[in-house]
């Protein structure tokens, strides 16, 4: 509990009186606020195509570079977040977006973990009422097997194997 | 020593895995007792050769032998010692024959404790970790062969990879590789137990402990390679969703639930013939992993295709193992008696549902991965599946795994009492709810979902703490006899709940770090000072320094809190002489559990430094909670009834004291 106390207290005193910052370069930033503080996020779902997997957000390579301030131009001739996507898909291609569309195969990507959850939880739903549905269908002993049952049980504890 | 000796060593390792895949097998078919017994030399035979040869290339890069092309193109003879040991397996070649030689490793393991395993088991088990041994030597072999030499011998090598010569990376890849192949051993357990179409508790007693150790092994190399890229990599994101680190992940997932199924199977002997499914998934995702890593397909499709030598190796070992174990699965599957019959809302049920999400969320992983690589191959359209799609389909995957974990251990086998279970956690989810309210309140208007994830962080640790409290009967026995079960609870129960109280950890340092992290970019000149978090930075001075293979740029800072000094931090943009390379050496002072961050850039051209600091609150608990994990793993595998095995003939013991009080 006292760990709990200690850490929710280190976490008060952590966050007051933080305000958010955005820079990337100190040159690249916009005037108005929530402009550039669309320009990040939008910034965040953009790839540097050359680079391994980085977005331009986080990327030094000069493309990227070029790529913020386009972003940064376009927002602010007032194209709105989808005008801006769609003018670097136009330029670039779906290369370019961190997040895959909906469009025609990608919904299989979307769609296949939440199938397989679906369809695993489907199976084993299914499994468990076949198998509460069999008690039911169990018979009764044959003769054969009374006899045998029979024979085992009364053969002394130590000759059967613990099981 | 001379390299042909450790070549020639690969070579008898060959020949001697190809004699202990096909003879001890054969002796299980036949029933011959004689043959059956081959396999443990033959293992440690294995072993002893696979050793001499990684000894040998170890050697060769320690005495910079240039000779040998391997160390030409990754070392360098003013490395430091401990670089140019580690650059061994800081390279393709090197890192298969580590991979190797922890094959080798632990089927010389199997081979000396699975003294108590029943023969035939044990035969078919080390006959398919031959199997695996004929694939890899093989490939080493014919592609990657790490002794070829060089003629004539250049003076001085390449050196390796600047942001290799690292600790971190040292140790990172042993780490993984332990985690990797340690899940072949309960993949050679289902195999085996397939071939024989036979599985008991006595099976899945023995591979718990595998899928345990290779758990909390590949636990610590993610954390690791995580922790590397933080410090290393210079703009602190700890998480990239890159495949490499996805190929690491796919296999933690499906071992992940591994473990909680092989619980199951151990305790109420059902849910076998998934236990078998998953042992034989979570060493098909290694390979999978390895494969993607190693073939030079991620970089490109294309790359892959104009050298396709390794990856069309690779890709014929993945083919031939996991298809091979997949079609056995499928036609002896059916013979594995299914055992224990139980309510869906039960201890077992809730490890179904475990297994069931975290199954998807390695679906998600996988599909994520290989998606963009398989359209590009099938219809050349090039498209990049980033984070965000990982962060959508993963974190509502996880979700209700996280929140449904402390329910679990709560209910009873067989039939479980959820509303109790509820009543049992009110007050952890109470004292959730405190904490998201704290987070809500001092945040002020910060991201919504943060207190959120606070909350769920809490709630997930203190179910933890919970679960403990209720099996040693805390607040509802005397102190005394609480304290008593407590020292007596086995550690399999302690060490699920640390484990579970680490992932809480961890979700507290994702939460924060991710929400409230605190970025500053700008240029500065000697002299200048700036606000990062809570903290000032001053950038005091700025100096060159020379190390051994490296010069360097250091700045340094001194940190003031509220005018007070607390210290200094200094951080550096090296470039490495031999190839050329700079990297940036991350300055990072820990305060608490948060740490503050200051990485360099460019020389601007006013004069001054490029200069990214981060205020990162909390940013250690992701890795601390990793670490956690990994503890409860091992506390659980130092559990009695896996240190003792399979029951033996009872020794001589001590009388034991009667119990004072019965309960």
């Amino acid at each position: 509990m006292r760990r709990l106390r200690s850490l929710l207290a280190a976490l008060a005193l952590l966050v007051v009186g933080l305000t958010p910052l955005h820079a990337v370069q100190p040159d690249e930033v916009l005037a108005d606020p929530a402009q550039e503080a669309r320009a990040r996020t939008l910034s965040k779902e953009l790839r540097c195509m050359v680079c391994q997997n980085q977005s331009i957000d986080d990327s030094d390579a000069p493309l990227a570079k070029d790529l913020r301030l386009l972003v940064r131009e376009r927002i602010r001739a007032g194209d709105d977040d989808q005008a801006v996507l769609d003018f670097l898909v136009a330029r670039y291609g779906e290369f370019v977006l961190l997040r895959p569309t909906w469009h025609g195969a990608n919904a299989i990507l979307w769609t296949a973990p939440f199938l397989i959850l679906i369809g695993g939880g489907l199976a084993i739903w299914l499994r468990a009422r076949r198998r509460r549905a069999a008690p039911v269908a169990v018979s009764a002993l044959t003769v054969e097997e009374r006899r045998k049952f029979d024979e085992l049980m009364s053969k002394s504890d130590d000759s059967i194997t613990n099981v | 020593m001379n390299p042909e000796i450790g070549h020639y060593a690969l070579v008898l390792a060959l020949a001697v895995a190809i004699l202990q895949t096909v003879l001890p097998i054969w002796g299980a078919r036949a029933n011959d007792a004689a043959l059956m017994r081959v396999g443990p030399s033959l293992a440690l035979a294995f072993c002893g050769f696979v050793a001499l040869s990684f000894a040998v290339l170890v050697s060769a890069y320690v005495r910079s032998d240039f000779s040998v092309l391997n160390v030409v193109e990754n070392s360098h003879s003013l490395k430091p010692l401990l670089y140019r040991i580690t650059g061994t397996w800081g390279n393709h070649e090197g890192s298969m024959l580590l991979w190797a030689l922890v094959l080798a490793i632990f089927g010389a393991t199997v081979a000396l404790f699975g003294g108590n395993l029943p023969a035939r088991l044990k035969a078919n088990v080390l006959g398919v970790q031959g199997s695996i041994g004929v694939a890899f030597i093989a490939f080493l072999l014919l592609t990657s062969n790490p002794f070829a030499r060089v003629i004539p011998a250049p003076a001085e090598g390449n050196d390796l990879n600047p942001v290799l010569q690292d600790i971190g990376l040292a140790i990172h890849p042993p780490l993984l590789y332990l985690g990797y192949v340690g899940f072949s051993v309960t993949f050679a357990f289902a195999v085996a137990a397939l071939i024989d179409g036979r599985i008991d508790a006595a099976w899945a007693r023995w591979v718990r402990p595998w899928a345990l150790g290779a758990w909390a092994f590949l636990t610590l190399g993610i954390a690791m390679g995580s922790y590397w890229a933080y410090y290393e990599l210079g703009w602190g994101g700890w998480w990239f969703w890159d495949p490499v680190e996805n190929a690491s992940l796919m296999p933690w997932l499906a071992g992940t639930a591994l473990i909680h199924s092989a619980v199951v199977m151990e305790k109420r002997d059902a849910l076998k013939v998934w236990t078998v499914l998953l042992a034989i998934l979570a060493f098909s995702l290694s390979l999978l992993g390895t494969f993607l890593v190693r073939s030079g397909v991620l970089t490109s499709v294309h790359a892959f295709a104009t050298d396709p030598t390794r990856g069309v190796f690779i890709l014929a070992i993945l083919v031939i193992f996991i298809g091979g174990s997949l079609t056995l699965f499928a036609a002896r599957a059916s013979s594995l008696r299914q055992g224990g019959i139980f309510a869906p809302i039960s201890r077992e049920g809730a490890l179904v549902l475990n297994n069931l999400l975290l199954t998807a969320a390695a679906a998600a992983v996988f599909v994520g991965t290989l998606y963009p690589l398989a359209l590009e191959a099938t219809t050349g359209a090039k498209i990049t599946v980033g984070p965000p799609y990982f962060n959508l389909t993963i974190g509502a995957l996880m979700l209700p795994v996280v929140f449904a974990m402390p329910f679990g251990p709560l209910l009873a086998w067989k039939r479980g009492d959820l509303a109790g279970a509820a009543q049992r956690l009110m007050l952890a989810f109470l004292l959730g709810l405190v904490a998201a309210g704290v987070a809500a309140y001092a945040q002020g208007g910060g991201p919504a979902l943060a207190p959120i994830g606070i909350g769920l962080a809490a709630f997930v640790f203190l179910g933890a703490v919970v679960d403990i409290a209720e099996r040693s009967g805390i607040g509802r026995l005397p102190a005394a006899t609480a304290f008593a079960r407590f020292k007596g609870l086995p550690r399999a129960a302690m060490g699920a709940a640390l484990a579970h109280a680490g992932v809480g950890v961890c979700l507290f340092g994702i939460v924060a770090e991710t929400s409230w992290n605190h970025e500053t970019i700008l240029g500065a000149k000697v002299g200048d000072s700036f606000p990062v978090g809570r903290y000032e930075l001053t950038l005091a001075r700025v100096e060159p320094r020379t190390g051994p293979n490296y010069r360097e740029l250091v700045g340094v800072f001194d940190i003031r809190q509220g005018g007070a000094s607390v210290g200094s931090v200094e951080s550096s943009k090296r470039l490495f002489t031999a190839r050329n390379m700079p990297t940036t050496e991350a300055g990072i002072r820990t305060f608490g559990f948060s740490q503050l961050y200051v990485s360099l850039g460019d020389e601007l051209p006013g004069g001054g430094l490029a200069i990214r600091a981060y205020w990162k609150p909390l940013v250690t608990l992701i890795w601390i909670g990793a670490l956690i994990m990994a503890l409860g793993g091992t506390l659980s595998l130092s559990d009695r009834r896996l240190r003792v095995g399979a029951p033996k003939p009872a020794r001589k013991v001590a009388p034991v004291p009667k119990p004072v009080a019965a309960e």
